[in-house]
């Protein structure tokens, strides 16, 4: 069982503007757990789409099984034997497990037999899953469960997993892992999409290093260093970040007895929430993404509004205000969506430093816009911050992920906050961006304001904050200095493995 | 006392004539809805099946063949409205106004001829035995085709959503077009059946108000029900069961202003003649609180981009 | 194979090209239209675009542009910051006709007193009447979720409904021998909206609409309201996390468009129409619709597209008596405009290209 599955050579797919793919090759054997590791934009996404039938290459070819494998949809990809787990899930939140596990198979029985087979996959693999429950209700884990018991009642060749722990406790991890051995030893195959490193040394039998949409080498993940691994996929070497550790000075911002009902369907309440964070520290806040992380964000941005004296910045309580207010008192935040939230797609990036910086940087006069000082700030931001951009006429769709969160991590730090909250600074964002980021918020609070920065990456959380907490179901933790934390530790934090208690009492 | 001339078993069954041209429409609007596409333009689809099957009624003396053509002429028109808003990507508010007002001006253009003409009857279709209970005879079971046909509709509608997965899969693409987009559903293909479905469904309403209810053909003669069935599918939360409720309903208040005009109660007929519009807008007001179970995409714009 | 791409950002270009290549699209279809109808295309498209301007009567035309197209201007231009900010107003046409039956009020219940003071209350009354009924979906709205689409829209056919309850009732002309409709307001000096400057169709309708163009200008493009406005119709998230709130764009944005569609009512039955009666709305509000998207929902577009849509209404009647067209056809030229103009947006956003035949 040791020959190719899966063969891929030369393929090519061109977007304007940018070679997603230029012809990479390499092959999957059967049985075998496969790595492609890359940078974000490094084309990982659109080479799996590829293989799922989602997006039809340019050129080159594929062999499945020494067969031509060129599947014109996804339907077909799965007639064929592979069967992918999406990293933002192809999940209808609206309808049971049960009908969302038959939207993804070729030739689903009945709901009823379909609801026994799923809880015949879901113990055999140890992944607990009542087909009945409203996708919408479950946690980010289980909604994965969802996904890779769709997969595993298809009997797949190959299984393709796109991030898959991104949204996942320590702990659930773990039991993904013994999941996904176990079925390796039934013969199937992995492609596993990530660029967590050591996560890939722990599992991995392969790996394939994609760097700009190229095929950069091969290496056996177990045989090689985490650094030999980065440095294949970033090119260069970034200088970690650096910390002046100042003092801490006041207390700035202070969140006592939060508590907020969820909002629609399935957002999700914060229960009784209080901590204070103090001049010169950052504050990192963990937990599984739709924890109650949006929620948090909200309501100290000031678009969700609560009781005056749940929140105090220096002693004054801030609650009842708005975003505007807020922002005027010198209470900042970047939310994690950038377009849409943070910013507005269509508009120009001047007309986007407006959104958040009209009081504080003076851009209006009596109700009326300065647009000269409003292109001079984001001109300001663009050259601090180093955004690539043909100017602050383009419009905000138009930067790349990263370039765009510099830009909006770069709006809110120059407007000198006092406290300053940012959620998920760093997701979807290049090695070096991510550093330049990283290494402003950790400046901010050495200049003396505090940071709370809401993550879902671990990694950044212990090596930029002072402190961590994590949210877990609108709770959050205790908070406790991070340094000497073990990863155990913040796997429990963040709520063990959720709907898996049983297996772990 | 006027009202006593008023007779319960007709007005019942009147009740249900009225209903069934919002049932249709509004039954059609919803499975677009819930393929996830607001389709503003039912009013306009509604008047140029008016017309399409009032004149083909005329012209060939045939109902039968009026009901086929105005479904064929809503279809076409809905065909419009997927062509703008599933290939060409335009605006579904904007697009629909404007088939609202391309239908408003087609019709009028199409009805020139035929202003003051009385179209064949539709026959009754007298249900042996059935048809003579007392009562209930009068009220179920003594109408038109259609009335059956659109009855029928609703059953079938409603199992086909619930139980086929034809229904589950139209129900995916508007819950979420990306995920389904992900899946290897085709989207906008399976949206462009749903419009013309409801454009059909529209033709098939606006044509049981020239050919049954009224029956003759005026400019303007669907005078906003078009929009009453929009406001139908809200008042249902989206559910088909609602749909025939919510008609009912509306066919009442229409029946029943119309029945106190005609006993010369002293009110104005103007402010009989709001009261429609009036009730429709309460509705609104009663239902909208709720919107958690309107389809997840409804309104946005799918592109499969990279 | 037609492939779609997205641009990197909307194209300046086509942004006011489509506009153009839209009226053009709809005069080649019209014409197709006409000549189906059994009339010279050619013909037809120029009684309508060339003989109100330029033709032998263009004397008594010219100013009916004014006339026609002041309406549109003053509605379209309260639509389309509605319309920017994501608030659909559809039922500018019943604040228009509240709008005209609250002025009108005002001066028949003055009738037959003569004193300045009474248009200018009118023209208040007006833009209240028209304020007050855009109120409603706004209100409901807020404090009940109801979508303002449907609503508006609703209270058009209720306001149709009161206006035929005052001609026929409440203001029906006590000494017009029981013929419906109100006193002739052209008849009375205080109330009515005359012509400025004698010849050229210039009321005072025409002066509100400029003001209102300058005014949507100015907000648009200069005013942080403004930029709220147009934050909220791209991203509305964004915008909450800026700071607007929703509720005031809501209510300004229902409120001003109410009350300009009421300013234009009260002008017209003042004015050109002169009276309350049964059928005085001739559907200005709708037309207004196509107006506003005609001009991108720019000030100065919907200047442009007021006057355009005027000149089809004029060429219209034209076309009507001197060739027969129907009047219908008219209407129907004017929903194609809206349908094409939607069709090609597509270029400002999208750059189509030819798909090379794909390699699998």
């Amino acid at each position: 069982m040791t020959g190719d599955l899966l063969t891929v050579s030369g393929l090519t797919k061109a977007y304007p503007g940018v070679v997603a793919n230029d012809a990479v090759s390499f092959a999957i054997r059967e049985g075998e757990v496969h790595a492609l590791l890359g940078e974000n934009g490094a084309g990982k996404s659109t080479l799996v789409k590829m293989i799922y039938g989602l997006v039809k290459p340019d050129s080159g070819t594929m062999t499945l099984r020494g067969a031509p494998y060129a599947p014109h949809d996804p339907h077909a990809a799965r007639l064929a034997g592979v069967a992918m787990v999406f990293q933002h899930f192809s999940l209808f939140d609206a309808m049971s497990v049960a009908e969302n596990v038959a939207l993804g198979m070729e030739k689903p029985p009945a709901l009823r037999d379909l609801a026994a087979r799923i809880r015949d996959v879901s113990e055999t693999y140890g992944l607990p899953l009542d087909p009945d429950r409203t996708v919408g209700d479950l946690s980010a884990g289980e909604r994965q469960r969802v996904e890779i018991i769709r997969c595993l009642l298809q009997e797949p060749r190959l299984l393709i997993m796109d991030e898959p722990t991104s949204v996942l406790t320590p702990q659930e991890v773990e039991i993904l892992f013994q999941t996904l051995r176990k079925l390796t030893g039934e013969g199937v195959a992995i492609l596993y999409i990530s660029h967590k490193l050591e996560e890939i040394r722990a599992l991995c039998d392969h790996a394939t290093i994609l760097r700009q949409g190229r095929n950069v080498g091969t290496c056996t993940p177990r045989e090689t260093s985490a650094r030999a691994m980065a440095e294949l996929m970033v090119g260069s070497s970034f200088a970690a970040p650096e910390r002046a550790r100042g003092g801490k000075g006041e207390v700035l911002l202070e969140v006592s007895g939060l508590s907020v009902a969820a909002q629609g369907q399935f957002g999700t309440a914060l229960h009784a929430i209080s901590f204070a964070v103090q001049a010169g520290e950052v504050l990192g806040i963990g937990g599984v993404a739709g924890n109650g992380q949006d929620e948090l964000l909200a309501v100290l941005s000031g678009e969700m509004p609560v009781a005056a004296e749940t929140l105090r910045l220096k002693g004054a309580t801030i609650g009842q205000h708005g975003p505007s207010q807020r922002r005027a008192m010198g209470l900042l935040t970047a939310p994690e969506e950038r377009l849409g939230h943070a910013a507005a797609p269509d508009m120009s990036l001047t007309e986007n430093a407006i959104l958040t910086g009209a009081a504080r940087e003076n851009l209006v006069n009596r109700g009326f816009l300065k647009w000269d000082a409003a292109e001079a700030f984001a001109r300001r931001i663009i050259t601090g911050f180093d955004v690539r951009t043909p100017g602050p006429g383009t419009a905000a769709r138009a930067l790349s992920g990263g370039n765009l969160q510099k830009f909006v991590i770069g709006r809110e730090v120059l407007q000198r906050p006092e406290v300053l909250v940012v959620n998920q600074p760093t997701w979807g964002v290049d090695a070096a961006a991510a550093a330049a980021i990283r290494q402003a918020l950790l400046d901010l609070a050495a200049g003396g304001a505090a940071v709370i920065c809401i993550s879902q990456d671990l990694d950044e959380l212990i090596e930029i904050s002072d402190r961590f907490g994590a949210l877990s179901e609108g709770r959050l933790s205790e908070i406790r200095p991070t340094q000497g934390l073990s990863v155990e530790e913040i796997g429990l934090m963040m709520g063990g493995a959720h709907g898996m208690e049983v297996a772990h009492v | 006392m006027v009202l006593s001339s008023i007779d319960p078993a007709l007005l019942l069954a009147s009740l249900i004539v009225a209903s069934t041209p919002i049932l249709l429409a509004a039954l059609g609007e919803l499975v677009v809805e819930r393929a996830g596409v607001l389709n503003l333009g039912v009013e306009g689809m509604m008047i140029t099946g008016a017309i399409c099957g009032f004149a083909m009624a005329v012209n060939t003396g045939s109902p039968v063949v009026g009901f086929v053509a105005a479904a064929a002429g809503g279809a076409i028109l809905a065909l419009l409205f997927a062509l703008l808003t599933q290939l060409a990507l335009a605006n579904q508010v904007a697009s629909g106004l404007a088939l609202t007002l391309f239908g408003l001006g087609l019709s009028s253009l199409l009805g020139q001829g035929y202003v003051g003409i009385k179209p064949p009857p539709t026959t009754r279709l007298d249900l042996p035995v059935l048809s003579d209970l007392p009562f209930v005879g009068r009220v179920l079971f003594s109408h038109d085709l259609m009335v059956y046909v659109a009855l029928a509709l609703v059953a079938l509608v409603w199992g086909l959503l619930k139980y086929t997965r034809a229904g589950l899969i139209l129900r995916a693409v508007g819950e979420n077009h990306e995920a389904a987009h992900a899946l290897g559903y085709k989207v906008v293909r399976i949206r462009i059946l749903a419009i013309l479905f409801g454009g059909a469904c529209a033709g098939l309403g606006g044509a049981y108000l020239s050919l049954v209810r009224v029956p003759q053909w005026t400019e303007g003669m669907t005078s906003g029900a078009g929009w009453i069935a929009l406001a139908l599918v809200v008042f249902a939360s989206w559910k088909v069961g609602r749909v025939l409720l919510g008609a009912w309903l509306f066919g009442g208040v229409s029946v029943l202003q119309l029945n106190l005009q005609a006993a010369g109660v002293a009110i104005p007929v103007e402010y009989l003649s709001m009261s429609p519009y009036l009730i429709t807008i309460l509705v609104l007001v009663i239902m909208s609180a709720d919107k958690s179970r309107a389809p997840g995409s409804l309104g946005r714009i799918f592109h499969a981009s990279q | 194979m037609l492939k779609l791409e997205k641009r990197p950002q909307p194209s300046q270009l086509w942004t006011w090209a489509t506009p153009v290549l839209a009226v053009l699209i709809t005069m080649v279809a019209g014409g197709a239209l006409f000549a189906a109808l059994g009339q010279d295309p050619v013909a037809a498209i120029s009684t309508i675009f060339w003989q109100p301007l330029f033709g032998e009567f263009a004397f008594y035309y010219r100013p009916q542009l004014l006339i026609k197209g002041a309406p549109l201007v003053l509605i379209a231009i309260g639509l389309s910051l509605g319309f920017r900010a994501g608030i659909w107003n559809i039922g500018a046409e019943g604040q228009y006709i509240v709008g005209a039956l609250a002025g009108a009020g005002v001066a028949l219940a003055f009738y037959p007193a003569e004193s300045a003071l009474i248009f200018p209350l009118m023209v208040l009354a007006g833009a209240v009447g028209g304020w007050a009924w855009g109120m409603i979906p706004a209100v409901l709205k807020l404090r009940f979720g109801t979508n303002e689409i449907l609503v508006s829209l609703m209270l058009v056919y209720v306001a149709e409904q009161l206006l035929a309850a005052m001609a026929l009732g409440l203001m029906k002309n006590p000494e017009g021998r029981g013929f419906p409709g109100s006193r002739n307001l052209r008849q009375y000096d205080s109330a009515h909206n005359a012509e400025l400057i004698t010849g050229t169709g210039m009321h005072w309708g025409v002066v509100a609409a400029l003001i209102a163009v300058i005014f949507a200008y100015v907000l648009l493009s200069r005013h942080l309201l403004g930029y709220h406005i147009r934050l909220a119709g791209q991203a509305p998230r964004a915008a909450r996390f800026a700071g607007v709130r929703p509720a005031r764009l809501v209510l300004f944005c229902l409120g001003t468009s109410g009350a300009l569609a009421g300013l234009a009512g009260l002008f017209e039955v003042a004015g050109p129409a002169g009276q309350v009666s049964i059928d005085f709305n001739v559907g200005y509000g709708f037309t207004a619709i196509i107006v506003a998207f005609l001009g991108r929902l720019h000030p100065f577009g919907i200047l442009l597209a007021g006057l355009l849509m005027a000149l089809t209404y004029i060429g219209g009647e034209l076309a009507q008596s001197n060739m027969g067209l129907p009047a219908a056809a008219i209407q129907l030229f004017q929903g194609m405009l809206l349908f094409f103009l939607l069709a090609v947006d597509l270029l400002t956003n999208y750059r189509i290209r030819l798909a090379t035949k794909e390699v699998a």
